[in-house]
Protein backbone atom coordinates (compact mmCIF):
# COMPACT_ATOMS: atom_id res chain seq x y z
CA UNK A 1 0.00 0.00 0.00
CA UNK A 2 0.88 3.64 -1.06
CA UNK A 3 4.22 2.11 -2.65
CA UNK A 4 5.72 0.86 1.28
CA UNK A 5 6.29 -2.91 1.45
CA UNK A 6 7.24 -2.76 5.39
CA UNK A 7 4.18 -2.77 7.87
CA UNK A 8 6.29 -0.96 10.51
CA UNK A 9 7.26 1.63 7.89
CA UNK A 10 4.02 1.76 6.71
CA UNK A 11 2.09 2.02 10.30
CA UNK A 12 4.37 5.07 10.86
CA UNK A 13 3.11 6.83 7.78
CA UNK A 14 -0.41 6.37 8.50
CA UNK A 15 0.05 7.06 12.12
CA UNK A 16 1.58 10.69 11.64
CA UNK A 17 -1.56 11.42 9.86
CA UNK A 18 -3.56 9.91 12.56
CA UNK A 19 -2.16 11.26 15.32
CA UNK A 20 -2.57 14.50 13.79
CA UNK A 21 -5.84 14.37 13.01
CA UNK A 22 -6.87 13.27 16.96
CA UNK A 23 -4.82 16.65 17.78
CA UNK A 24 -6.77 18.55 15.13
CA UNK A 25 -10.28 16.84 16.47
CA UNK A 26 -8.95 17.54 19.74
CA UNK A 27 -8.24 21.27 19.12
CA UNK A 28 -11.19 21.62 17.43
CA UNK A 29 -13.15 20.70 19.70
CA UNK A 30 -11.89 22.54 23.50
CA UNK A 31 -11.50 25.30 20.89
CA UNK A 32 -13.13 27.65 23.48
CA UNK A 33 -13.02 25.52 26.40
CA UNK A 34 -10.51 26.40 29.69
CA UNK A 35 -10.16 30.29 30.09
CA UNK A 36 -12.49 29.62 33.24
CA UNK A 37 -9.93 31.03 35.53
CA UNK A 38 -7.86 33.46 33.16
CA UNK A 39 -9.02 36.74 34.94
CA UNK A 40 -8.17 35.80 38.42
CA UNK A 41 -4.58 34.17 37.46
CA UNK A 42 -4.17 37.67 36.01
CA UNK A 43 -5.34 39.29 39.22
CA UNK A 44 -2.94 37.03 40.80
CA UNK A 45 0.07 37.89 39.48
CA UNK A 46 -0.47 41.37 39.06
CA UNK A 47 -0.30 41.31 42.88
CA UNK A 48 3.01 39.24 42.43
CA UNK A 49 4.53 41.99 39.88
CA UNK A 50 3.83 44.46 42.59
CA UNK A 51 5.06 42.50 45.53
CA UNK A 52 8.19 42.15 43.65
CA UNK A 53 8.25 45.57 42.83
CA UNK A 54 7.96 46.38 46.45
CA UNK A 55 10.58 43.81 47.52
CA UNK A 56 13.28 45.29 44.93
CA UNK A 57 12.44 48.56 46.07
CA UNK A 58 13.50 47.75 49.61
CA UNK A 59 16.63 45.86 48.87
CA UNK A 60 17.57 48.02 46.11
CA UNK A 61 19.10 47.22 42.60
CA UNK A 62 22.32 47.40 40.32
CA UNK A 63 21.92 48.72 37.47
CA UNK B 1 22.77 32.73 -8.79
CA UNK B 2 19.99 35.64 -9.22
CA UNK B 3 21.76 38.26 -6.70
CA UNK B 4 18.74 40.82 -6.43
CA UNK B 5 16.29 38.41 -5.74
CA UNK B 6 18.60 36.94 -3.24
CA UNK B 7 18.98 39.95 -1.47
CA UNK B 8 15.40 41.36 -1.69
CA UNK B 9 14.00 38.47 -0.53
CA UNK B 10 16.63 38.31 2.97
CA UNK B 11 16.34 42.03 3.33
CA UNK B 12 12.08 41.77 3.67
CA UNK B 13 12.61 38.37 5.64
CA UNK B 14 15.83 40.65 8.32
CA UNK B 15 13.36 43.90 8.29
CA UNK B 16 10.39 41.93 9.51
CA UNK B 17 12.45 39.85 12.20
CA UNK B 18 13.82 43.18 12.78
CA UNK B 19 10.42 44.95 13.95
CA UNK B 20 9.49 42.34 15.64
CA UNK B 21 12.56 41.85 17.72
CA UNK B 22 12.33 45.59 18.18
CA UNK B 23 8.69 45.10 18.87
CA UNK B 24 8.98 42.60 21.79
CA UNK B 25 11.85 44.67 23.14
CA UNK B 26 9.87 47.42 23.37
CA UNK B 27 7.24 45.09 25.33
CA UNK B 28 9.19 44.42 27.65
CA UNK B 29 9.34 46.35 30.92
CA UNK B 30 9.73 44.02 34.22
CA UNK B 31 12.05 40.63 34.50
CA UNK B 32 8.69 38.61 33.78
CA UNK B 33 8.12 40.03 30.45
CA UNK B 34 11.74 39.07 30.07
CA UNK B 35 11.37 35.69 30.84
CA UNK B 36 8.65 34.43 30.13
CA UNK B 37 6.73 37.06 27.23
CA UNK B 38 4.48 38.59 30.37
CA UNK B 39 2.54 35.40 30.57
CA UNK B 40 -0.29 36.95 27.82
CA UNK B 41 0.85 35.76 24.13
CA UNK B 42 -1.33 34.33 21.76
CA UNK B 43 -2.14 30.99 21.32
CA UNK B 44 -0.86 31.15 17.38
CA UNK B 45 2.31 32.59 18.89
CA UNK B 46 2.74 30.25 21.23
CA UNK B 47 1.81 27.21 19.07
CA UNK B 48 4.12 28.43 16.30
CA UNK B 49 6.97 29.26 18.45
CA UNK B 50 7.06 26.15 20.05
CA UNK B 51 6.78 24.33 16.78
CA UNK B 52 9.40 26.40 14.85
CA UNK B 53 12.12 25.99 17.91
CA UNK B 54 11.00 22.54 18.57
CA UNK B 55 11.49 22.16 14.64
CA UNK B 56 14.65 23.59 13.52
CA UNK B 57 17.57 22.69 11.00
CA UNK B 58 18.68 20.16 13.06
CA UNK B 59 15.51 18.14 11.94
CA UNK B 60 15.48 19.09 8.63
CA UNK B 61 19.08 19.37 7.57
CA UNK B 62 20.26 16.83 10.05
CA UNK B 63 17.18 14.49 10.41
CA UNK B 64 16.42 14.99 6.78
CA UNK B 65 20.01 13.73 5.92
CA UNK B 66 19.90 11.11 8.27
CA UNK B 67 16.64 9.93 6.02
CA UNK B 68 18.62 10.56 2.90
CA UNK B 69 20.95 7.77 4.55
CA UNK B 70 18.90 5.15 6.58
CA UNK B 71 14.77 5.74 5.09
CA UNK B 72 11.21 6.28 6.29
CA UNK B 73 11.74 4.25 9.48
CA UNK B 74 12.50 7.69 10.88
CA UNK B 75 8.70 8.55 10.49
CA UNK B 76 8.16 6.66 13.87
CA UNK B 77 10.02 10.03 15.35
CA UNK B 78 7.16 12.15 13.49
CA UNK B 79 4.50 9.86 14.79
CA UNK B 80 6.28 10.27 18.57
CA UNK B 81 6.65 13.90 17.90
CA UNK B 82 3.12 14.31 17.27
CA UNK B 83 1.70 11.88 19.90
CA UNK B 84 4.38 12.76 22.84
CA UNK B 85 5.49 16.43 21.85
CA UNK B 86 2.10 17.68 20.99
CA UNK B 87 -1.01 15.69 21.94
CA UNK B 88 0.97 14.56 25.23
CA UNK B 89 2.97 17.52 26.29
CA UNK B 90 0.51 20.20 25.76
CA UNK B 91 -2.78 18.71 27.11
CA UNK B 92 -1.51 16.37 29.69
CA UNK B 93 2.08 18.06 30.94
CA UNK B 94 1.30 21.65 29.18
CA UNK B 95 -1.73 22.32 30.95
CA UNK B 96 -0.40 20.79 34.54
CA UNK B 97 2.78 22.62 34.13
CA UNK B 98 0.95 25.97 33.48
CA UNK B 99 -1.10 25.99 36.36
CA UNK B 100 1.77 24.51 38.95
CA UNK B 101 4.03 27.38 37.02
CA UNK B 102 1.15 30.00 38.02
CA UNK B 103 0.56 28.61 41.61
CA UNK B 104 4.33 28.41 42.38
CA UNK B 105 5.28 32.08 40.53
CA UNK B 106 7.73 29.98 38.69
CA UNK B 107 9.50 31.86 35.43
CA UNK B 108 12.05 28.75 34.42
CA UNK B 109 11.95 25.52 34.01
CA UNK B 110 14.25 24.72 36.67
CA UNK B 111 12.57 27.23 38.46
CA UNK B 112 9.45 24.83 38.06
CA UNK B 113 11.37 22.09 39.60
CA UNK B 114 13.37 23.91 42.31
CA UNK B 115 9.71 25.25 44.13
CA UNK B 116 7.97 21.91 43.60
CA UNK B 117 10.51 20.62 45.41
CA UNK B 118 11.67 23.47 47.53
CA UNK B 119 15.60 22.45 46.65
CA UNK B 120 17.56 25.24 45.51
CA UNK B 121 20.22 22.49 44.58
CA UNK B 122 18.17 21.28 41.99
CA UNK B 123 17.49 24.64 40.24
CA UNK B 124 20.99 25.86 40.28
CA UNK B 125 22.08 22.09 39.47
CA UNK B 126 19.73 21.79 36.55
CA UNK B 127 20.56 25.69 35.21
CA UNK B 128 24.01 24.76 35.35
CA UNK B 129 23.42 20.91 33.21
CA UNK B 130 21.36 23.06 30.62
CA UNK B 131 23.83 25.63 30.04
CA UNK B 132 26.43 23.35 29.79
CA UNK B 133 24.49 20.68 27.68
CA UNK B 134 22.81 23.10 25.58
CA UNK B 135 25.81 24.36 23.34
CA UNK B 136 26.62 21.14 21.44
CA UNK B 137 22.41 21.33 20.69
CA UNK B 138 23.45 24.87 19.68
CA UNK B 139 26.03 24.44 17.43
CA UNK B 140 24.24 21.41 15.94
CA UNK B 141 21.79 23.69 14.90
CA UNK B 142 24.29 26.60 14.07
CA UNK B 143 25.73 23.70 11.35
CA UNK B 144 23.33 23.08 9.99
CA UNK B 145 21.92 26.24 8.86
CA UNK B 146 25.49 27.13 7.76
CA UNK B 147 25.86 24.07 5.50
CA UNK B 148 22.53 25.20 3.94
CA UNK B 149 24.04 28.95 3.39
CA UNK B 150 27.41 27.14 2.28
CA UNK B 151 25.78 25.05 -0.26
CA UNK B 152 23.57 27.76 -1.90
CA UNK B 153 25.16 31.28 -1.59
CA UNK B 154 28.55 29.22 -2.40
CA UNK B 155 30.90 30.87 0.21
CA UNK B 156 32.76 29.45 2.94
CA UNK B 157 31.32 27.34 5.77
CA UNK B 158 33.48 29.02 8.24
CA UNK B 159 32.06 32.98 7.34
CA UNK B 160 28.34 31.66 6.99
CA UNK B 161 28.62 30.53 10.32
CA UNK B 162 30.07 33.59 11.84
CA UNK B 163 28.14 36.17 10.27
CA UNK B 164 24.76 33.78 10.82
CA UNK B 165 25.75 33.93 14.40
CA UNK B 166 26.07 37.32 14.93
CA UNK B 167 22.67 38.13 13.55
CA UNK B 168 21.25 35.87 16.12
CA UNK B 169 23.00 37.35 18.77
CA UNK B 170 21.99 41.05 18.37
CA UNK B 171 17.99 39.84 18.05
CA UNK B 172 18.04 37.09 21.04
CA UNK B 173 20.04 39.75 23.37
CA UNK B 174 17.49 42.53 22.64
CA UNK B 175 14.62 40.82 23.04
CA UNK B 176 13.98 38.36 25.55
CA UNK B 177 11.40 35.71 24.81
CA UNK B 178 8.59 37.64 23.63
CA UNK B 179 10.60 38.96 20.80
CA UNK B 180 12.09 35.37 20.30
CA UNK B 181 8.54 34.12 20.23
CA UNK B 182 7.10 36.63 17.66
CA UNK B 183 9.85 36.15 15.66
CA UNK B 184 9.53 32.56 15.97
CA UNK B 185 5.96 32.70 14.99
CA UNK B 186 6.56 34.39 11.64
CA UNK B 187 9.54 31.95 11.24
CA UNK B 188 7.35 29.18 11.74
CA UNK B 189 5.02 30.25 9.47
CA UNK B 190 7.34 30.95 6.83
CA UNK B 191 8.84 27.36 7.54
CA UNK B 192 5.24 25.41 7.07
CA UNK B 193 4.93 26.78 3.53
CA UNK B 194 8.22 26.18 2.68
CA UNK B 195 7.78 22.81 3.77
CA UNK B 196 4.95 21.95 2.06
CA UNK B 197 5.83 23.31 -1.31
CA UNK B 198 8.82 21.26 -0.99
CA UNK B 199 6.65 18.19 -0.11
CA UNK B 200 4.45 18.63 -2.77
CA UNK B 201 7.51 19.77 -5.51
CA UNK B 202 9.16 16.39 -4.53
CA UNK B 203 5.98 14.04 -4.94
CA UNK B 204 5.25 15.65 -8.07
CA UNK B 205 8.91 15.27 -9.35
CA UNK B 206 8.88 11.79 -8.69
CA UNK B 207 5.31 11.12 -10.37
CA UNK B 208 3.38 10.96 -7.25
CA UNK B 209 2.98 9.47 -3.39
CA UNK B 210 2.47 6.06 -4.32
CA UNK B 211 4.98 6.32 -7.59
CA UNK B 212 7.82 8.06 -5.86
CA UNK B 213 7.76 5.41 -2.95
CA UNK B 214 7.33 2.60 -5.22
CA UNK B 215 10.47 3.90 -6.75
CA UNK B 216 12.38 4.31 -3.43
CA UNK B 217 10.88 0.84 -2.08
CA UNK B 218 12.72 -0.75 -5.37
CA UNK B 219 15.87 0.37 -4.83
CA UNK B 220 16.67 -1.70 -1.70
CA UNK B 221 18.99 -3.92 -3.73
CA UNK B 222 21.54 -0.84 -4.25
CA UNK B 223 21.91 -0.38 -0.17
CA UNK B 224 25.49 0.19 0.46
CA UNK B 225 27.70 -2.43 0.92
CA UNK B 226 28.79 -1.17 4.66
CA UNK B 227 24.82 0.12 5.63
CA UNK B 228 23.70 -3.46 4.43
CA UNK B 229 26.32 -5.05 6.72
CA UNK B 230 25.09 -2.80 9.57
CA UNK B 231 21.26 -3.63 8.81
CA UNK B 232 19.59 -1.54 6.18
CA UNK B 233 17.29 -3.39 4.90
CA UNK B 234 15.99 -0.52 2.12
CA UNK B 235 14.66 2.88 2.94
CA UNK B 236 11.12 1.88 2.96
CA UNK B 237 12.04 -0.94 5.68
CA UNK B 238 12.96 -1.06 9.25
CA UNK B 239 16.36 -2.11 9.91
CA UNK B 240 17.10 -5.65 11.01
CA UNK B 241 16.30 -6.08 14.22
CA UNK B 242 18.73 -5.94 16.76
CA UNK B 243 21.57 -4.79 14.60
CA UNK B 244 23.45 -2.03 14.86
CA UNK B 245 21.62 0.25 12.75
CA UNK B 246 18.25 -0.70 14.29
CA UNK B 247 19.87 0.15 17.93
CA UNK B 248 20.42 3.52 16.68
CA UNK B 249 17.58 4.23 14.55
CA UNK B 250 15.31 2.83 17.65
CA UNK B 251 17.32 4.17 20.65
CA UNK B 252 19.16 7.04 19.76
CA UNK B 253 16.93 8.81 17.28
CA UNK B 254 12.88 7.50 17.96
CA UNK B 255 13.09 6.64 21.35
CA UNK B 256 15.88 9.11 22.15
CA UNK B 257 14.09 12.35 20.71
CA UNK B 258 10.67 11.42 20.97
CA UNK B 259 10.55 10.60 24.43
CA UNK B 260 13.37 13.84 25.43
CA UNK B 261 10.81 16.41 24.17
CA UNK B 262 8.33 15.91 26.81
CA UNK B 263 11.18 17.26 29.30
CA UNK B 264 13.23 19.99 27.06
CA UNK B 265 13.47 23.58 29.10
CA UNK B 266 13.17 25.20 26.17
CA UNK B 267 10.27 23.69 24.74
CA UNK B 268 8.37 23.47 28.73
CA UNK B 269 8.95 27.28 29.46
CA UNK B 270 6.99 27.45 27.09
CA UNK B 271 3.83 26.13 28.08
CA UNK B 272 4.08 28.75 31.30
CA UNK B 273 4.13 31.89 29.03
CA UNK B 274 0.01 31.15 28.05
CA UNK B 275 -2.97 32.91 30.08
CA UNK B 276 -4.97 29.53 29.78
CA UNK B 277 -5.82 25.97 29.28
CA UNK B 278 -7.85 27.32 26.32
CA UNK B 279 -4.53 28.83 24.67
CA UNK B 280 -3.11 25.50 25.01
CA UNK B 281 -6.32 23.61 23.64
CA UNK B 282 -5.63 25.92 20.48
CA UNK B 283 -2.29 25.05 20.31
CA UNK B 284 -2.58 21.42 19.98
CA UNK B 285 -4.19 21.90 16.79
CA UNK B 286 -1.80 24.71 15.25
CA UNK B 287 0.83 22.24 16.51
CA UNK B 288 0.45 18.81 15.23
CA UNK B 289 -0.32 20.09 11.81
CA UNK B 290 2.71 21.84 11.96
CA UNK B 291 4.70 19.05 12.78
CA UNK B 292 3.16 16.78 10.31
CA UNK B 293 4.16 18.89 7.98
CA UNK B 294 7.59 19.87 8.73
CA UNK B 295 9.21 16.83 9.89
CA UNK B 296 6.97 14.45 8.27
CA UNK B 297 8.37 16.34 4.76
CA UNK B 298 12.14 15.92 5.96
CA UNK B 299 12.28 12.27 6.57
CA UNK B 300 10.12 11.87 3.58
CA UNK B 301 11.88 13.92 1.23
CA UNK B 302 15.26 13.06 2.52
CA UNK B 303 14.69 9.51 1.57
CA UNK B 304 12.99 10.47 -1.79
CA UNK B 305 15.94 12.49 -2.66
CA UNK B 306 17.99 9.39 -3.52
CA UNK B 307 15.67 8.24 -6.09
CA UNK B 308 16.54 12.16 -7.42
CA UNK B 309 20.24 11.52 -7.59
CA UNK B 310 19.64 8.07 -8.88
CA UNK B 311 17.59 9.57 -11.91
CA UNK B 312 19.52 12.41 -12.45
CA UNK B 313 23.04 11.44 -11.55
CA UNK B 314 23.56 7.71 -11.29
CA UNK B 315 24.27 8.13 -8.01
CA UNK B 316 22.80 7.73 -4.31
CA UNK B 317 22.23 11.45 -2.10
CA UNK B 318 25.28 10.06 -0.14
CA UNK B 319 27.63 9.78 -2.73
CA UNK B 320 26.07 13.07 -4.43
CA UNK B 321 27.29 14.81 -1.43
CA UNK B 322 31.27 13.36 -1.40
CA UNK B 323 33.50 16.35 -1.82
CA UNK B 324 37.19 16.91 -0.84
CA UNK B 325 36.35 17.83 2.73
CA UNK B 326 34.26 14.63 3.05
CA UNK B 327 35.24 11.90 0.72
CA UNK B 328 32.97 9.67 2.07
CA UNK B 329 30.13 12.11 1.67
CA UNK B 330 28.16 13.93 4.63
CA UNK B 331 24.47 13.21 5.35
CA UNK B 332 24.33 17.11 6.49
CA UNK B 333 24.27 18.15 3.14
CA UNK B 334 21.84 15.72 1.46
CA UNK B 335 18.75 18.16 2.04
CA UNK B 336 20.95 21.77 0.69
CA UNK B 337 21.97 19.65 -2.11
CA UNK B 338 19.08 18.08 -2.87
CA UNK B 339 16.76 21.22 -2.09
CA UNK B 340 19.57 23.16 -4.32
CA UNK B 341 19.91 20.35 -7.38
CA UNK B 342 15.60 19.82 -7.84
CA UNK B 343 13.57 23.15 -7.19
CA UNK B 344 13.36 26.39 -8.77
CA UNK B 345 15.62 29.35 -7.95
CA UNK B 346 13.21 31.09 -6.27
CA UNK B 347 11.94 28.39 -4.24
CA UNK B 348 16.14 28.13 -3.28
CA UNK B 349 15.86 31.58 -1.76
CA UNK B 350 12.76 31.50 -0.50
CA UNK B 351 13.64 27.96 1.58
CA UNK B 352 16.80 29.49 2.34
CA UNK B 353 15.39 31.85 4.71
CA UNK B 354 12.49 29.55 6.29
CA UNK B 355 15.73 27.08 6.85
CA UNK B 356 17.48 30.34 8.48
CA UNK B 357 14.33 31.20 10.17
CA UNK B 358 13.72 27.21 11.64
CA UNK B 359 18.00 28.14 12.85
CA UNK B 360 17.21 31.24 14.34
CA UNK B 361 13.78 30.49 15.82
CA UNK B 362 15.48 27.21 17.58
CA UNK B 363 19.04 28.63 18.50
CA UNK B 364 17.59 31.73 19.65
CA UNK B 365 15.34 29.91 22.11
CA UNK B 366 18.27 27.73 23.31
CA UNK B 367 20.50 30.61 23.87
CA UNK B 368 17.41 32.59 25.33
CA UNK B 369 17.31 28.70 28.15
CA UNK B 370 21.04 28.83 28.39
CA UNK B 371 20.93 32.89 29.42
CA UNK B 372 17.96 32.32 32.03
CA UNK B 373 19.52 29.23 33.25
CA UNK B 374 22.74 31.08 34.35
CA UNK B 375 20.83 34.35 35.53
CA UNK B 376 17.70 33.44 37.12
CA UNK B 377 18.76 29.64 38.41
CA UNK B 378 22.16 29.70 38.87
CA UNK B 379 23.10 33.50 39.99
CA UNK B 380 19.86 34.18 41.25
CA UNK B 381 19.93 30.88 43.68
CA UNK B 382 23.25 31.11 44.65
CA UNK B 383 23.72 35.02 45.63
CA UNK B 384 20.57 35.24 46.60
CA UNK B 385 19.66 38.71 44.69
CA UNK B 386 17.01 39.50 42.52
CA UNK B 387 16.25 42.11 40.15
CA UNK B 388 17.34 43.96 36.67
CA UNK B 389 20.73 42.48 37.93
CA UNK B 390 19.81 39.02 37.00
CA UNK B 391 18.66 40.39 33.46
CA UNK B 392 21.93 41.68 32.94
CA UNK B 393 23.78 38.56 33.56
CA UNK B 394 21.11 36.86 31.65
CA UNK B 395 22.33 38.60 29.08
CA UNK B 396 25.86 38.00 29.28
CA UNK B 397 25.07 34.01 29.92
CA UNK B 398 23.21 34.25 26.38
CA UNK B 399 26.56 36.40 24.67
CA UNK B 400 28.81 33.20 26.06
CA UNK B 401 26.71 30.83 25.11
CA UNK B 402 26.95 31.97 21.37
CA UNK B 403 30.31 31.97 21.89
CA UNK B 404 30.85 28.60 23.25
CA UNK B 405 28.17 27.44 20.24
CA UNK B 406 30.03 29.10 17.19
CA UNK B 407 33.26 27.74 18.79
CA UNK B 408 32.10 24.21 18.66
CA UNK B 409 30.61 24.81 15.28
CA UNK B 410 33.63 25.14 13.72
CA UNK B 411 35.31 22.12 15.71
CA UNK B 412 32.81 19.50 15.45
CA UNK B 413 32.58 17.03 12.93
CA UNK B 414 30.52 16.19 9.94
CA UNK B 415 27.08 14.35 10.12
CA UNK B 416 27.08 15.35 13.48
CA UNK B 417 23.33 17.38 13.55
CA UNK B 418 21.46 14.61 14.01
CA UNK B 419 23.41 13.34 16.68
CA UNK B 420 24.14 16.06 18.55
CA UNK B 421 20.47 17.17 19.04
CA UNK B 422 19.76 13.30 20.22
CA UNK B 423 22.73 13.59 22.58
CA UNK B 424 20.93 16.31 24.36
CA UNK B 425 17.15 15.63 23.95
CA UNK B 426 18.73 11.84 25.56
CA UNK B 427 20.95 13.70 28.35
CA UNK B 428 17.96 16.05 29.05
CA UNK B 429 15.33 13.70 29.10
CA UNK B 430 17.15 11.22 31.36
CA UNK B 431 18.26 14.55 33.80
CA UNK B 432 14.76 16.01 33.77
CA UNK B 433 11.90 13.65 32.76
CA UNK B 434 11.39 11.96 36.15
CA UNK B 435 11.55 14.81 38.24
CA UNK B 436 9.41 16.45 36.05
CA UNK B 437 6.88 13.94 35.22
CA UNK B 438 6.35 12.50 38.89
CA UNK B 439 6.39 16.18 39.68
CA UNK B 440 3.42 16.75 38.48
CA UNK B 441 1.46 13.79 38.32
CA UNK B 442 2.82 12.17 41.86
CA UNK B 443 2.01 13.93 45.09
CA UNK B 444 4.49 11.68 47.14
CA UNK B 445 7.60 12.45 45.13
CA UNK B 446 9.78 13.83 47.26
CA UNK B 447 12.82 16.64 47.21
CA UNK B 448 15.48 13.88 48.12
CA UNK B 449 13.54 11.40 45.58
CA UNK B 450 14.05 14.32 42.67
CA UNK B 451 17.67 15.13 43.39
CA UNK B 452 18.13 11.08 43.07
CA UNK B 453 16.48 11.26 40.46
CA UNK B 454 18.21 14.33 38.50
CA UNK B 455 22.01 12.97 39.68
CA UNK B 456 21.02 9.60 38.38
CA UNK B 457 20.05 10.33 35.26
CA UNK B 458 22.55 12.72 35.06
CA UNK B 459 25.64 10.98 36.08
CA UNK B 460 24.45 7.59 34.44
CA UNK B 461 24.18 9.34 30.85
CA UNK B 462 27.40 11.25 31.45
CA UNK B 463 28.83 7.45 31.92
CA UNK B 464 27.24 5.61 29.05
CA UNK B 465 28.41 8.85 26.70
CA UNK B 466 32.35 8.18 28.07
CA UNK B 467 31.95 4.44 28.20
CA UNK B 468 29.73 2.50 26.58
CA UNK B 469 28.08 4.44 23.68
CA UNK B 470 30.89 3.91 21.15
CA UNK B 471 30.18 6.29 18.96
CA UNK B 472 31.09 8.97 21.83
CA UNK B 473 33.30 6.91 23.60
CA UNK B 474 35.36 6.39 21.09
CA UNK B 475 35.44 10.29 20.06
CA UNK B 476 35.87 11.51 23.28
CA UNK B 477 38.60 9.42 24.08
CA UNK B 478 38.44 8.98 27.96
CA UNK B 479 37.54 5.74 27.99
CA UNK B 480 40.38 4.32 25.94
CA UNK B 481 42.74 6.58 27.70
CA UNK B 482 41.69 4.86 31.34
CA UNK B 483 40.73 1.36 30.27
CA UNK B 484 42.67 1.18 26.89
CA UNK B 485 39.56 0.14 25.28
CA UNK B 486 37.01 2.43 23.45
CA UNK B 487 34.02 0.91 25.22
CA UNK B 488 33.67 -0.82 28.55
CA UNK B 489 31.48 -3.66 26.88
CA UNK B 490 32.25 -4.48 23.30
CA UNK B 491 29.29 -7.18 23.64
CA UNK B 492 26.22 -6.27 21.16
CA UNK B 493 24.20 -4.90 21.38
CA UNK B 494 25.48 -2.46 24.48
CA UNK B 495 28.07 0.05 22.14
CA UNK B 496 24.74 1.00 20.18
CA UNK B 497 21.93 1.29 23.04
CA UNK B 498 21.65 4.88 23.50
CA UNK B 499 22.36 6.48 27.02
CA UNK B 500 19.09 7.23 27.54
CA UNK B 501 17.54 3.97 27.30
CA UNK B 502 19.80 3.56 30.42
CA UNK B 503 19.90 5.89 32.12
CA UNK B 504 16.12 6.83 31.94
CA UNK B 505 14.57 4.02 33.20
CA UNK B 506 17.28 4.14 36.30
CA UNK B 507 16.57 7.66 36.83
CA UNK B 508 12.92 6.99 37.43
CA UNK B 509 13.43 4.30 39.95
CA UNK B 510 15.70 6.15 41.68
CA UNK B 511 12.83 8.79 41.84
CA UNK B 512 10.08 6.49 43.23
CA UNK B 513 12.60 4.35 45.37
CA UNK B 514 14.08 7.33 47.40
CA UNK B 515 10.65 9.33 47.01
CA UNK B 516 8.87 6.20 49.23
CA UNK B 517 11.97 6.01 51.54
CA UNK B 518 12.32 9.78 52.72
CA UNK B 519 9.22 12.04 54.32
CA UNK B 520 6.22 12.85 52.06
CA UNK B 521 6.15 16.75 51.80
CA UNK B 522 3.86 18.78 53.44
CA UNK B 523 0.26 19.10 52.72
CA UNK B 524 0.16 23.00 52.90
CA UNK B 525 2.97 22.67 50.31
CA UNK B 526 1.23 20.68 48.09
CA UNK B 527 -1.65 22.28 48.42
CA UNK B 528 -0.27 25.62 47.12
CA UNK B 529 1.49 23.23 44.27
CA UNK B 530 -2.12 21.54 43.07
CA UNK B 531 -4.19 24.22 43.45
CA UNK B 532 -6.49 23.99 40.64
CA UNK B 533 -4.86 20.88 38.94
Amino acid sequence: MLGISDPYVLSAYVLCILSTLLCVIYGALNWNKGSETETEEIEEELKWEKEEEKMEDEIGTVV
Amino acid sequence: MDIILLNVIVLVYLLIVGYLGYKGWKGTSSAEDYMVGGRKIHPFVMAMSYGATFISTAAIVGFGGFAGLFGMSLLWLTFLNIFLGIFIAFVFFGKRTRKMGHNLNALTFPELLAKRFESKFIQWFSGLLIFCAMPIYAAAVLIGAARFIETTLNISFDVALLVFSVIIAVYVVMGGLKGVMYTDAFQGTIMFFGMLFLLYMTYDILGGVTTAHQAITNMSGMVPANLASIGHAGWTSMPTFGSPMWWTIVSSIILGVGIGVLAQPQLVVRFMTVKSNRELNRAVLIGAVFILIATGTAYVVGTLSNVYFMNTEGVLSIGATVSEAFPTGNSDSIMPLYINKAMPEWFIYIFLVSLLAAAMSTISSQFHAQGTSIGRDVYETLCGKKGLNSVIITRFGIIVAIIIAVILGYILPGGIVARGTALFFGLCSAAFLPAYALGLFWKRTTKEGAIAGLLTGTFVSLFCLLFVHEKEAAALGISKMLIGRDVLISTMPWPFVDPMVISLPLAFIATVVVSLLTKAPSEDHLKKCFKGI
